[in-house]
């Protein structure tokens, strides 16, 4: 299949583990034989931050910046930063899933700004026709694996076009080995408890 | 698993998905570079990563992470008039710390070649300005080679090394953020390892190497001359392209991720496309080729990010050959700023050619209200409980310099501590100024153990020898945390092997500091009392405030299996919902939710148990392990 263009926009905070699902994803669409380009940010954000991923799949890609609104795809590990990223970077119509947990930003912790809700985050996708995923699993201990649990249900849902579930498996495989490829696929398999959707 | 040091030494010719930090890597490898040298500065410190990922033993160049970027310069200049090709990389700013040695190497005849791969940051993503540097390439006359994306990094740089070599001149391989961490997939030629003759060839006759009085002329002359065959270089080298879109009125020169942007925003084009010339040498930019592409268009745009170096070389030659063309160069100040993403360039053309493009079309209106999220100190940060103690012993009208590092932090609320920051090592000398006719306000300046060696002690000895009372708290987590934990001279390790630490407070002591104390940060009442005592003596005194970087610290303690996770609570029978904890302290851990009751994250506590000082009804709880389901 030949993509023109798919763009998928990643957010969260510093030391979340974009990082890891980013390169997971990048790796499976070259598996799946798409052209791609990403790029991460690193740097003064990732401490506590906003981190950033972005990766262009398709024939027509240049840069692998995505322009404003452009995005077909959102990934966000944390609420603030899935709608943060849906209001200037997803387009109308696009897609959000998200790990539904808060690390509350400075400006909420020192009492001046409101903690985003679960419903902010709907009504905003609500009124811009997002299809929304908020991701959660009750029994996942590690806060660290919680992006494998999101990208579990990128593959159940089939958000990105062409990419199945062996090639984030290879993915995986490029990037990890022993145990803790071991508990990032069994993971990554195992949609237990795994709650997708509004 | 793939393992990055294996596949930099592939044999064979390879794809692989790489950063632009890795491609460079491969291209050393493939080149024959000897000698990489380095300071830690986003965007390059992967370049380092990358490295090290090759096991010393097999490494086939010899690296060190210098203790700044002038003495990485002068170790790379030192082994390349041996014979070595030599490299050093660091970020933007870096130069401006290098430069004393760095304006001279287009003087002198490098033998060996010597690659300069600069990590500039157009939109200061994490830099305190974004200073364009080709405007050091002018002023030295050193070839500037600009990639646009991995793929580029590597063939550039492989050029600019033999160009390099040829002429035994500086050369520059200059990277942009979003180059340096863009990803693709690159295709990489064969390796053919070629048996190394590491003798040292430096060799007096092969100067002049003494850059003084009159022969300083003919040395300006030799690298004048340099240029010029850099140029015939630059003209007839595969690294520009002439994109023909058969636009005879319309055409834009651009060079580097500008390049890739123009190619994106291009395809929503509403007019013809213009003819697009990218050139891969900015400087010294190829005379004929772009004589004959201005001659070949009624107008003619120059995309160029930051500064307008490219617009003045081209308009010049426009000028001398008497070309009848309309040269667009920058607009308005905007087209001086930022990052030339996909959408600043869609702007930028729209403003020169408004029937070319449509106006901008952004995500659509929602206008929900998302809290800003500032880079923020990490659970357990020894800086954090630092600051806490610190504000303790200080009035609100005493003065805070701030310096480089992940402590600069410290300037955000709640601390509010580090009032001024301009660049590494520089809040002693600061400091020392702000203190002169002061006799009400006490001065307290800030420095990492990092920046201590890198650019640090001039201040201190200064401070020290010129009688300036100021107190300077050395923030010491024995790391060079903020770019990634690259090792310093106190860490115990170089890139190489374990060595003696350099300890700070002897050195300090030798400097003939006469006020030293010495505090873990985690005590914070002793903490307090010492920066008070410190700041009433009267001479130059140092409160060296030590805690391990607990990021590193946490991270190496995970990758133990049977590390033990331990977290604090709050007891709600103590809790009187004073919020010191979460809003003085201010750790992130800390939630603080809608009814004014404090929780603490289970993504984000680590245990480190340095709150529990802070609550003034001891309503945190010690840490204790948490259940592994
Ligand atoms: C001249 C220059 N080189 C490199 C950098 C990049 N840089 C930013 S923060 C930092 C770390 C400083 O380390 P340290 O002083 O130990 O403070 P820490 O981050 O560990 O608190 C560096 C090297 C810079 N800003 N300026």
């Amino acid at each position: 299949m030949v993509l023109s263009q798919f763009n998928i926009y990643l957010a969260g905070v510093g030391g979340q583990g974009i990082g890891l699902i980013s390169e997971i994803i990048l790796r499976a669409a070259d598996h799946a034989g798409h052209p791609v380009k990403g790029v991460d940010t690193h740097g003064l954000a990732q401490r506590g931050g906003i981190v950033v991923s972005q990766i262009r799949i398709g024939q027509d890609v240049h840069s692998p910046l995505i322009p404003a609104g452009r995005a077909d795809l959102v990934v966000a590990l944390e609420r603030h930063e899935a709608l943060r990223a849906i209001v200037g970077a997803l387009k109308t119509g696009g897609t959000l899933v998200y790990y539904n947990t808060v690390w509350q930003p400075l400006p909420v912790r020192l009492g001046s700004e409101k903690q985003v809700s679960k419903e902010t985050v709907s009504d905003a996708c609500n009124r811009r026709q997002i299809k929304e995923y908020p991701v959660l699993k009750p029994d996942l201990t590690d806060p660290h694996m919680q992006n494998i649990a999101v990208l579990a249900v990128i593959d159940q849902e089939s958000l990105i076009p062409g990419i199945k579930t062996g090639h984030f498996i290879t993915a995986m495989e490029d990037l990890m080995a022993g145990d803790m490829l071991a508990g990032n696929r069994r993971l990554f398999q195992d949609r237990k408890g795994l709650t997708a959707g509004p | 698993m793939k393992q990055m040091g294996k596949m930099l030494l592939t044999r064979p010719s390879f794809k692989e998905i790489v950063m632009g930090n890795t491609a460079v890597v491969r291209a050393m490898v493939e080149a024959g570079t000897k000698v990489v040298t380095a300071y830690p500065g986003s965007p390059t410190p992967e370049i380092a990563t990358a490295i090290l990922s090759i096991p010393k033993p097999e490494r086939p160049f010899y690296f060190e992470f210098s203790v700044n970027e002038k003495v990485a310069t002068e170790v790379a200049y030192g082994a390349a008039v041996n014979g070595h090709l030599s490299t050093v990389f660091f970020k933007s700013v870096g130069l401006n710390v290098a430069a004393d040695t760095f304006v001279q190497l287009s003087l002198v005849n490098i033998i060996g070649g010597m690659v300069i791969v600069l990590g500039d940051d157009p939109g200061a993503n994490s830099s305190q300005n974004e200073q364009d540097n080709r405007h050091f390439a002018h002023m030295t006359y050193t070839p500037v080679f600009e990639p646009a994306n991995p793929t580029e990094v590597y063939h550039y740089y492989k050029a600019a090394a033999e160009l390099s070599q040829q002429q035994h001149m500086p050369v520059i391989l200059r990277l942009t953020t979003h180059v340096c961490h863009a990803k693709e997939n690159v295709t990489f030629q064969t390796w053919r390892r070629e048996d190394y003759d590491a003798a040292p060839r430096f060799d007096p006759a092969n100067g002049p190497y003494i850059p003084l009085t009159a022969d300083t002329s003919p040395m300006k002359r030799q690298a004048l001359r340099n240029l010029e065959a850099a140029e015939t270089v630059a003209s007839q080298t595969g690294l520009n392209r002439w994109i023909d879109n058969g636009n005879k009125k319309r055409g834009i020169i651009t060079a580097g991720l500008p390049f890739l942007s123009l190619m994106d925003v291009l395809q929503t084009a509403t007019a013809d496309k213009p003819d697009i010339l990218k050139l891969g040498v900015v400087y010294p930019v190829a005379g004929d080729l772009i004589e004959k592409f201005l001659i070949a268009h009624r107008e003619v745009k120059i995309l160029e990010e930051l500064d307008n170096e490219l617009e003045k070389e081209i308009k010049m030659i426009a000028f001398d050959k008497n070309i009848p063309v309309r040269i667009i160069g920058k607009m308005d100040s905007d087209d001086w700023m930022g990052e030339y993403t996909p959408d600043k360039v869609h702007d930028v053309l729209r403003k020169a050619w408004p029937d070319m493009l449509a106006p901008r079309t952004g995500p659509g209106p929602i206008d929900v209200p998302v809290p800003d999220r500032p880079a923020q100190l990490c659970p357990g940060c020894g800086h954090r409980s630092a600051f806490h103690a610190i504000k303790q012993a200080l009035a609100d009208t005493d003065i805070s310099v701030a310096d480089i590092g992940c402590h600069t932090l410290g300037y955000l609320p709640p601390y509010a501590l580090g009032q001024l920051l301009m660049c590494m090592g520089a809040s002693t000398g600061i400091g020392s100024g702000l203190s002169l006719f002061n006799n009400t306000r006490k001065v307290v300046v800030f420095m990492g153990d990092s920046t201590f060696f890198h650019a640090g002690l001039p201040g201190i000895v200064n401070a020290v020898f010129n009688q300036h009372p100021i107190t300077m708290i050395l923030m010491e987590n024995g790391t060079t945390a903020m770019t990634g934990h690259q090792d310093h001279a106190a860490s115990g390790k170089n890139a190489n092997q374990t060595t003696a630490p350099i300890p700070v407070r002897k050195v300090l002591e030798g400097l003939g500091v006469q006020h030293i104390y010495e505090v873990d940060t985690y005590r914070q009442a002793k903490l307090t009392a010492r920066v008070k005592q410190a700041v009433s003596d009267t001479a130059f005194s140092v409160v060296i405030a030590r805690h391990p970087c607990m990021l590193k610290f946490d991270r190496e303690q995970r990758r133990d299996l049977s590390f033990q996770r331990r977290q604090v609570a709050i007891d709600p029978e103590k809790c009187r919902q004073i919020h010191d904890c979460v809003k003085v302290f201010g750790c992130p851990s800390f939630i603080l939710n809608d009814d004014g009751q404090v929780k603490v994250n289970p993504d984000l506590c680590i245990g480190d148990g340095s709150c529990l000082q802070t609550c003034p009804a001891s309503a945190i709880n010690a840490p204790k392990p948490v259940s592994e389901g």
